[in-house]
């Protein structure tokens, strides 16, 4: 994961909620992110840019994606 | 992540199989190649580190176009953080940001000299950074991707410099380009997942938007080509898993509640009438612009333009591929960058520097 890039955004599954920070699990990496620009819920999964979640991805979707990146 | 090129697969047969339909249909353009643009730094690195450029048919050029944000930044932006940097104010950026090289130095050459300059990797770091530092200053930069984490940050108190920028303008700027003409667009993926889809209709030009992946790139240059044979342009969203058709609403009423469009000036492309976003005057007081105006004034008369020959402003532009500029990989480097297209992981040259070889 390049985190100093503008443009890259990766999806992760939320694991809590707080508030506006959320943690999310990347793979096995967690960090805090901010979901104030979704509606999301624990479980679910969004593809997240510059610490923003920036769009949910249903269970599937996650998935082709990490296995993109992956592949 | 492997770097190996897809085999030469089937949806490669029918690009082939489709180009030269079109190549046969085109004989009177003097065998003129078909010219389809990517915008969007992942595609770039998509591109290059699968070398889809050499799976190509002869007839079909694919173009990086100006996707990356750090690299479309005016020079004289930099300068004028710089100059900031040196007299005191201390700047938060993005990574990539901090190595564009201005007139003068760069913000990470500024941090060499004694400047407080710190790399952050989001907004929320940058706010952190300013119960500190509480005169600091984030350089908000990007397309409309980062553009809602910047007015999440000014809504919570962040001081800001604005060198964001809207997309389209730019792609009406290229299309009106006489020395380039575009076949077809693939459309950025993230900035659509903000942005939504109507918005390109009104370019009369196939364009498919499309994620990252090489079959997803792969994919939408057939897509591209389908349209080219039945001489029409839709707007075809191939990244249906991320990108909806109205965009993420939360992200752009954020974006309106704190900006407005503005001129503004694209490295390569010159100023771009209502192509920029500025800071809206009810938010003036966490306007560095506005707050430092006396300073920038006087730092705008100090820049002298110093041509150090790097072609970034064409090569974003597509109308010379980094190769074709004298300095790249000789004294333009990722090391040692003589312009930002070199700098940003999403550039084009420092793209083609790290996966070039696998085109070839």
């Amino acid at each position: 994961m390049r985190s100093t890039t503008i443009c890259l955004a990766i999806p992760g599954k939320i694991v809590a909620i707080n508030g506006q920070q959320a943690v999310v699990d990347f793979d096995g990496v967690r960090k805090e992110i901010n979901v104030s620009l979704v509606s999301v819920k624990v479980g679910e999964y969004v593809i997240v840019h510059a610490g923003f979640a920036i769009e949910k991805l249903n269970q599937k979707e996650a998935f082709e994606i990490i296995d993109a990146y992956e592949s | 992540m492997k770097a190996s090129s897809p085999k030469k697969s089937k949806i490669i047969g029918e690009i082939e199989k489709k180009a030269a339909l079109l190549g046969l249909s085109r004989l009177g353009e003097a065998g003129r190649s078909l010219r389809f643009m990517e915008l969007c730094g992942t595609h770039s690195q998509a591109v290059a580190r699968y070398g889809i450029k050499g799976l190509l048919p002869k007839n079909v050029k694919l173009l990086s176009g100006p996707g990356c944000p750090v690299c479309v930044t005016d020079q004289e932006d930099v300068d004028i953080l710089v100059g900031l940097a040196l007299s005191g104010v201390p700047i938060a950026a993005y990574g990539d940001a901090i190595n564009v090289p201005g007139n003068k130095l760069s913000l990470d050459q500024a941090r060499q000299q004694g400047a407080q300059v710190f790399t952050v990797y989001d907004v929320m770091q940058a706010l952190a950074l300013k119960k500190k530092y509480p005169k600091l200053v984030f350089w908000g930069l990007g397309f409309e991707t980062t553009t809602p984490m910047t007015a999440w940050a000014i809504k919570n108190g962040l001081t800001v410099f604005s060198s964001h920028k809207i997309f389209p303008p730019a792609m009406a700027a290229l299309l009106k380009n006489k020395e380039i003409k575009i076949d077809g667009f693939i459309d950025p993926g993230h900035v659509s997942a903000i942005i939504g889809t109507e918005v390109y209709k009104k370019f009369k030009v196939p364009q498919v938007i499309a994620g990252f992946g090489a079959e997803d790139v792969l994919n939408a240059i057939d897509k591209l080509l389908d349209q080219l044979i039945r001489k029409e342009y839709l707007v075809e969203n191939e990244y249906g898993r991320v990108v909806r058709r109205q965009g993420n609403r939360k992200a752009q009423k954020i974006i309106v509640e704190v900006f407005e469009i503005g001129d503004a000036k694209w490295r390569g492309l010159g100023m771009i009438k209502k192509s920029g976003l500025k800071i809206k005057k009810k938010y003036r007081s966490q306007d560095a612009s506005w707050v430092y105006r006396q300073a920038i004034k006087k730092i705008r008369q100090t820049i002298k333009h110093r041509p150090t020959g790097c072609r970034c402003g064409l090569v974003l532009q597509g109308v010379i591929e980094s190769t074709e500029c004298p300095l790249f990989a000789k004294v333009c480097t990722p090391e040692n960058p003589k312009g930002a297209c070199m700098v940003s992981v999403e550039g084009s040259c420092n793209v083609e520097y790290r996966y070039g070889k696998n085109k070839r």
